[in-house]
């Protein structure tokens, strides 16, 4: 045998991962025993927090990464792959992070960021980072930072998902939009989105993301998540939608059917039925300016 | 030839893009019926745990088994190995139990170690194979029906028994089709 040296933390090997969580849910959990039912329901993955985003938008104040106790009891517990959150341009948090070995780090709004002008350089690191974004341009300079799988913001822990839907169709139209413009145009286009020159060519020619695009924030039915990939995104993230409603188990195993079933609405009337009451809900203008959380990032 | 892409969970497009590249048609399959009519399976990367799930929970397990038995190619790579084996290690998770070969689960170890790295495998030509291991299990036993067709640091992590052909790598995230055209060539061609 003659082979070459393994190659870790490449590109391919990043964003791979978000390939294979692709027609799948991941779900927020705070202790080893949600991560179990979230696991035995069918999430493809977890994300490992000390709060869901609608305790964190209750208690207010400074949100930061999880205890890494948290997080590793968390990883002990199951045996699919773990993610959990840094700050917004925390650099350190995502060398802890990368340190405690877990599988994918999200460089989250649902946290107060620490930096103002920047996010993190996710070259840096051989872990694969998701980030969220409102629309395309967001979405590229993430991608250009490094960044291997991209999901909408929505609003966290607002139980509500229109915010969600709208930076989907955004990020949808935005594409449909660069894919009919003459060559000679995308480089006003690129400026006047602020993204890399490279990857709008990129898109405009592919007609599509270059990384994996899920759907996050204020999911909270199987409706939801169904309509999400109806609009064209790849799997689900849901936060506070499970561990806040009435009936854990049976949603998140009705949330998986519909992330997979989306498509037939018969199947969907039938993992809809008796799931117990949703997550409570919150109205979009209640919220005032300074705690939505999609602002954040820039 | 119709291939059907297990399409529950996980990497089931790439594989559909591979082989319709090597000229086959494909369909995807998340029902019973959408299994009729089919001349082989390919079961895709993704999460071995949520497939096997969603395999029982849609009624998949055992019409795929009997037709798999009945002469149906299968071609499973990383969490559809699993699903091929008959024995996985500390767990008792249920699979379709085809192959007389024991996997062991993310094998390899967590995200940070997942690698990609040219295999040489003589058989596939002399160019090396680019495999792509992602939370990647590994083959810890096989039985004397089963050809081991690669290794790498010693582990089996391609082999085949018969119809059925298993990889514990990607090859649908790379350009090289030299093993989807293996599956269809040499597996699928002789069955029909």
């Amino acid at each position: 045998m003659t082979e070459t040296a393994a190659e870790k933390g490449t590109w391919t090997v990043k964003k791979g991962l978000a390939e294979m969580l692709k027609g799948g849910v991941i779900m927020d959990v705070t202790t080893p025993e949600q991560a179990k039912i979230a696991e035995e329901a069918g999430a493809c993955a977890v994300m490992a927090l000390e709060r869901v985003p609608a305790d964190i938008r209750a208690a207010g104040g400074v949100a930061r990464m999880a205890d890494p106790s948290v997080i590793l009891r968390i990883m002990d517990a199951v045996t699919i792959p773990v993610m959990a959150k840094a700050r917004i341009g925390h650099f350190v948090e995502a060398q802890i992070l990368e340190a405690l070995g877990v599988d994918y780090i999200d460089e989250s709004e649902v946290l107060t960021p620490v930096d103002e002008k920047h996010h993190i350089d996710k070259h840096a690191f051989k872990v694969p980072f998701v980030c969220g974004a409102r629309n395309l341009g967001e979405a590229l300079r993430r991608i250009g930072e490094g960044a291997a799988m991209i999901r909408t913001k929505g609003e966290p822990g607002t139980g509500n998902v229109v915010e969600a839907v709208r930076h989907m169709r955004i990020v949808m139209g935005e594409i449909r939009r660069l894919q009919n413009m003459p060559r000679e145009e995308l480089m006003t286009a690129a400026k006047e989105m602020g993204a890399p020159y490279e990857l709008v060519v990129e898109v405009a020619r592919t007609g599509r993301l270059p990384v994996v695009n899920f759907a996050a924030g204020g999911i909270a039915t199987p409706a939801d998540a169904a309509m999400m990939m109806q609009l064209g995104c790849d799997g689900i993230f849901v936060g506070s939608g499970i561990f806040k409603s009435k009936d854990p188990k049976a949603r998140a195993r009705a949330i998986v059917a519909a992330t997979t079933h989306y498509n037939d609405p018969k199947i969907l009337a039938e993992v809809s039925r008796d799931l117990g009451e949703a997550m409570p809900g919150i109205e979009i203008a209640t919220i005032s300016p300074e705690q939505r959380m999609q602002d954040r990032g820039w | 030839m119709l291939i059907g892409v297990l399409a529950l969970q996980g990497a089931f497009r790439e594989h559909q893009w591979s082989l319709e590249k090597c000229g086959a048609q494909t369909r995807q399959v998340r029902k019973p019926r959408e299994l009729d009519g089919l001349d082989a399976l390919v079961i895709p990367g993704g999460e071995s745990t949520t497939m096997g799930k969603l395999l029982k929970d849609f009624d998949l397990m055992e019409p795929i088994k009997k037709l798999a038995r009945a002469g149906m190619p299968v071609f499973g790579t990383c969490a559809g190995l699993i699903m091929l084996a008959k024995h996985i290690r500390n767990s008792t998770q249920e699979t379709l139990a085809l192959m007389d070969i024991e996997v062991e689960r993310n094998a390899f170890g967590r995200q940070v170690d997942s690698f990609e790295v040219d295999l040489h495998m003589p058989w596939l030509g002399k160019t090396p194979y680019r495999a792509v291991f992602i939370r990647a299990p590994y083959i810890t036993r096989v039985d004397n029906e089963v050809e081991v067709l690669a290794r790498f640091n010693e582990k089996i992590v391609c082999a085949r028994q018969g119809r059925f052909l298993v990889a514990a790598f990607h090859p649908e995230l790379t350009d090289d089709l030299r093993l989807h055209r293996f599956f269809l060539n040499k597996i699928v061609n002789e069955q029909i």
